[in-house]
């Protein structure tokens, strides 16, 4: 084995590993943080780091085939549609009506003037176009 | 390495599996099944490497399109409680009531 | 113009997911995106917006970059707070300026908010997002005030 495709192999098992672990997290933190808005942010550990550095070091395991295009496909679509999907969820839990729980000294949430009943339509129009364009 | 990979993804997926089961609200719910997806996506992935058959990634594409799509749909149903195009809104009911 | 280009965007992403280049195979490919794309403008759903990515050419790919950076800072930190033993959480949900001009910027943007773990858009506005950060310090908006300047230089109006 020659000298570059040691240190392929070495790097590519770090990415992968790391990746996995980061995945792992992620999924550890959905479990275990307190409340629905903080779970958000431990999703959000898998969808980005996770995924990148899985995909990554797979990658670099694959070498310059089609399997590496097919990879790059699916970790461009997951970095785009992840976030996405995440605002969504976010985004439907603020217009049902939760609201995170403010940390001691901070002031409260901004006001939100277009969760009336009227409004929220139109917002959800904006939200709607806005998937549209990133899918 | 990929088998390292595979078992921390399946013990991802087993707590993902318990907030989806325990979550309190309808979006923790939500959440956890995005997530969950998400990482099938990527468990079928670094199976098709563990096997030596990376013809698998085709079927992770598809079901990170379908993920995507799914958790759309279904948030959607919970908002409008439609997911046609024409979602009755709050002016709508009131207008028949 | 429009129905061409999807169908060769299409006949080329079959071209790189089936890898196998027999003539029966790559005939199928092109008579299904042939169909597809029939299909497509039976519906009637291609509109005739101009497709238009108003990103420079290079700043783009640096942003992307700078991004990256970003994210893996943004991870570590979370990653500190869920292995914690008490778990340091100050949420808060404040409100950013958008100064992006396109609609792609302003997605860009949201995104890139969303994407780096420890901050996610809830709520987009016409002049504002409101975001929620999972652990609020005073330098948090500064940060996210250099990210919608660094997506409003990469933009090109």
């Amino acid at each position: 084995m020659s000298t570059a495709a040691l240190i392929q192999e070495v790097l590519s098992w770090v990415l992968v590993v790391s990746g996995a672990f980061f995945a792992l997290v992620g999924a550890f933190g959905t479990w275990r943080l307190p409340d629905f808005w903080s779970r958000l942010h431990a999703a959000s550990v898998t969808d980005s780091a996770g995924m990148i550095l899985l995909i990554a070091g797979m990658c670099l395991q694959s070498g310059l085939t089609l399997v590496t295009v097919k990879l790059i496909v699916i970790g461009i679509f997951l970095f785009i549609t992840g976030p996405t999907a995440t605002h969504a969820v976010a985004n439907a839990a603020l217009v049902s009506g939760l609201r995170p729980r403010e940390a001691e000294g901070l002031i409260a949430a901004e006001p939100e003037p277009l969760t009336v009943a009227g409004g929220a339509e139109g917002d959800a129009e904006g939200t709607r176009k806005e998937t549209a364009g990133a899918a | 390495m990929f088998v390292v990979a595979t078992i921390m993804i399946i013990l991802g997926m087993v707590l993902t599996l318990m907030r989806l089961f325990g979550g309190p609200t309808v979006y923790d719910r939500v959440l956890a099944v995005n997530l969950f997806g998400t990482l099938t996506v990527l468990l079928i992935a670094v199976k098709g490497f563990l096997s030596g058959r990376p013809d698998f990634l085709d079927i992770a594409l598809l079901y990170a399109l379908i993920n995507f799509v799914g958790t759309i749909a279904v948030l959607k149903f919970f908002r409008y409680r439609a997911i046609g195009d024409y979602a009755r809104t709050r002016d709508d009911e009131e207008e028949q009531s | 113009m429009r129905i061409i280009g999807a169908f060769v965007v299409l006949v080329v992403l079959w071209l790189l997911l089936s890898g196998i280049y027999t003539p029966m195979i790559v005939g199928l490919g092109v008579a299904s995106a042939g169909l597809a794309v029939l299909v497509v403008r039976r519906m009637d759903l291609v509109d005739s917006d101009p497709v238009e990515l108003a990103l420079k050419p290079l700043g783009f790919p640096l942003y992307l970059f700078w991004l990256l950076g970003e994210i893996a800072k943004a991870n570590w930190a979370v990653t500190r707070i869920i292995l914690a033993a008490q778990m340091p959480i100050r949420q808060h949900l404040f409100a950013v300026q958008v100064t992006q001009k396109t609609d792609l910027g302003q997605v860009i943007f949201a995104n890139s908010i969303t994407l780096t773990p420890g901050t996610i858009t809830v709520e987009t506005e016409p002049e504002r997002f409101l975001v929620h950060a999972v652990a609020y310090t005073p330098g948090t908006i500064g940060e996210l005030t250099e990210m919608d300047r660094r997506v409003s230089a990469a933009e090109a109006v």
